[in-house]
């Protein structure tokens, strides 16, 4: 049976740029499509993919990057803003990857394109009022 | 033209009063020149919406049956830890403080989902407070052990008293190091990834009125959506601080203690607020407002975000080892615009103060005026200005 899923994988610093991905495909026979990435040698990475391939391969590839120390969170996960509780900060934008928040430029309110959004949950911690809220 | 504090209540009375914002200000004198704008405006509002850590609230809980002495006994509300060296039911709720067994950055980076400032916006929400004490009796006041729910409309008082608020500019920071660090700037991602600022720009109160000639102690204010007052300077209170020819400070300058009835404060206003990695706090909505008295103040609240500059500061480095390098200067209007430069590199910005909510905190403001309802002060004490030769000054550690 095949699969195919989206999700996102942290890298911690001392694995980033280790060619971890690519072994997917010539070990596990893979495919991927890279939905996002932000990953440079020496610093925490963030790789937002879609994965596919036969089950078995699919969990042995998901072993094999956890043994690997990356941490991998499955994108049936869904981020919401509580509108009530967002400020319009700001502090959002420069940590979303995806650019999922913008300005608006006349009034500087912060919109949020929920459709950008890969759930990666960067900014459900660094919104100080925690004003975006992870639903499992 | 110059006009009397009294003179512009007597126009904000009858309903006649011309309030602008510190922004719609800056057109208006455009259009109708400086002097004509001076005539006609009587009053400009500013606005401004940060988290401020400098900020608590007292609390006066009433006596139990039998009494108890909270001085010098160890309260909790939620489980946050409060301040008791007081008289006997007087308590101090820091806005900072958080709960015993919270981990703090033991798993770094820590959460801080809940502190002090929390507690505060759940009392302004008309939540009952969970009130632990523990006291060691006395003659007087034997009672050991209380656990009582308290709710704010219930207590003696609770007043807000902000030690230092609404800071007149600030730091821009960055992290030029190679890992992610977290900050009471936000979260500063690696090599200048991003630059997080803190200011209302043009709105924010004292940037309207460089030099303190307006507001002082004594000033009533917009506070956390109800009325306060200018209690003090704030601390730290820097009027020396270097200034660009239009006198408005390029760093960190003035700051102002405040104070208000947190009773008739409204939600939304005041927000608990956690900074990951760093901690807990609040975030507080201040509106202050600036009576023409004449052409030169006037001419003051025209400043616009071009013409205020800030310190771009490395917080990896430079800031924890209280190293006094700066990366450059940056205007507001190109915070604003999304991207600054920094050693050549394009950095996206992001604000942690509000500029939508501290619109909405000078036009309401503005709104109070024009219908009568607030009336201006005349300050009864003069924050301490660049004559007073204050500045800031670190701590000479000496050994014990
Ligand atoms: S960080 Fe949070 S409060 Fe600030 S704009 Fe983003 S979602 Fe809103
Ligand atoms: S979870 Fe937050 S940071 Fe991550 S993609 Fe969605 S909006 Fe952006």
């Amino acid at each position: 049976m095949n699969v195919s899923r989206r999700i996102v994988l942290h890298f911690p610093p001392n694995i980033t740029g280790q060619p971890v991905v690519y072994r997917l495909v010539k070990d596990f026979g893979l495919t991927f499509n890279i939905l996002k990435a932000s990953v440079s040698p020496g610093q925490e990475g963030l790789l937002v993919m879609e994965l596919s391939g036969e089950q078995k391969n699919y969990d042995k590839g998901i072993k094999y990057l956890t043994e690997a120390g990356v941490e991998i969170q499955s994108l049936s996960q869904d981020v919401v803003r509580d509108e009530s509780q967002c400020t319009h900060c700001g502090a959002c934008i420069t940590i979303c990857p995806t650019e999922a928040f913008s300005l608006e430029p006349k009034t500087r309110k912060v919109l949020f394109d929920h459709n950008k959004c890969v759930v990666c949950g960067l900014c459900v911690k660094a919104c100080p009022p925690r004003a975006m809220i992870l639903y499992f | 033209m110059a006009k009397t504090i009294a003179e512009i209540n007597e126009k904000i009375r009858k309903g006649k009063a011309v309030v602008v914002t510190a922004e719609e200000v800056i057109d208006i004198a455009k259009e109708k020149g400086v002097k004509r704008a001076a005539e006609e405006i009587d009053v400009v509002t500013t606005g401004t919406f940060s988290p401020m850590c400098g900020s608590g609230a007292f609390l006066n809980i009433g006596h139990s049956k039998p009494r108890i002495k909270l001085g010098g006994g160890k309260v909790y509300l939620n489980d946050i830890p409060v301040y008791t060296g007081m008289a006997a039911v007087d308590i101090f709720l820091g806005a900072t403080a958080l709960p015993d067994d919270d981990p703090r950055n033991k798993f770094y980076p820590g959460e801080f989902n809940y502190g002090g400032g929390h507690v505060i916006e759940e009392l302004i929400a008309g939540k009952d407070i969970r009130l632990t004490a523990a006291a060691y009796g006395t003659d007087c006041y034997p009672r050991k052990k209380l656990e009582t729910l308290i709710n704010i409309k219930d207590i003696n008082e609770a007043i807000l008293f902000n030690i230092r608020n609404a800071y007149q500019n600030y730091n821009v920071a960055v992290n030029l190091s190679d890992k992610v660090i977290y900050t009471y700037m936000g979260v500063l991602k690696s090599n200048l990834g991003n630059a997080n600022y803190c200011s209302a720009g043009q709105l924010s109160p004292l940037l309207n009125d460089p030099y303190y000639k307006t507001i002082g102690v004594g000033t009533k204010i917009f506070l956390g959506g109800g009325i306060g007052y200018v209690a003090w300077h704030g601390t730290q209170h820097n009027p020396t601080a270097l200034r660009g020819d239009n006198g408005v400070p390029r760093r960190g300058a003035g700051t102002l203690a405040v104070i208000g009835d947190l009773k008739q404060m409204k939600m939304g206003w005041l927000v608990g607020t956690s900074m990951l990695g760093y901690g807990a706090t609040l975030t507080v909505g201040i509106g202050v407002p600036i009576p023409i008295l004449s052409e030169e103040i006037l001419r003051y609240t025209l400043v616009t975000d071009a013409d205020i500059l800030a310190p771009v500061v490395d917080y990896s480095e430079a800031y924890p080892q209280m190293k006094p390098d700066i990366l450059g200067e940056v205007s507001y209007a190109e915070l604003k615009s999304g991207h600054i430069k920094v050693q050549g590199k394009d950095v996206p910005t992001a604000s942690l103060s509000s500029y939508p909510k501290a619109v909405e905190i000078a036009n309401i403001l503005k709104k109070w005026i024009e219908r009568g309802e607030f009336l201006l002060t005349e300050p009864v004490a003069p924050l301490p200005g660049i004559e007073s030769g204050i500045t800031f000054k670190p701590l000479k550690e000496r050994p014990i």
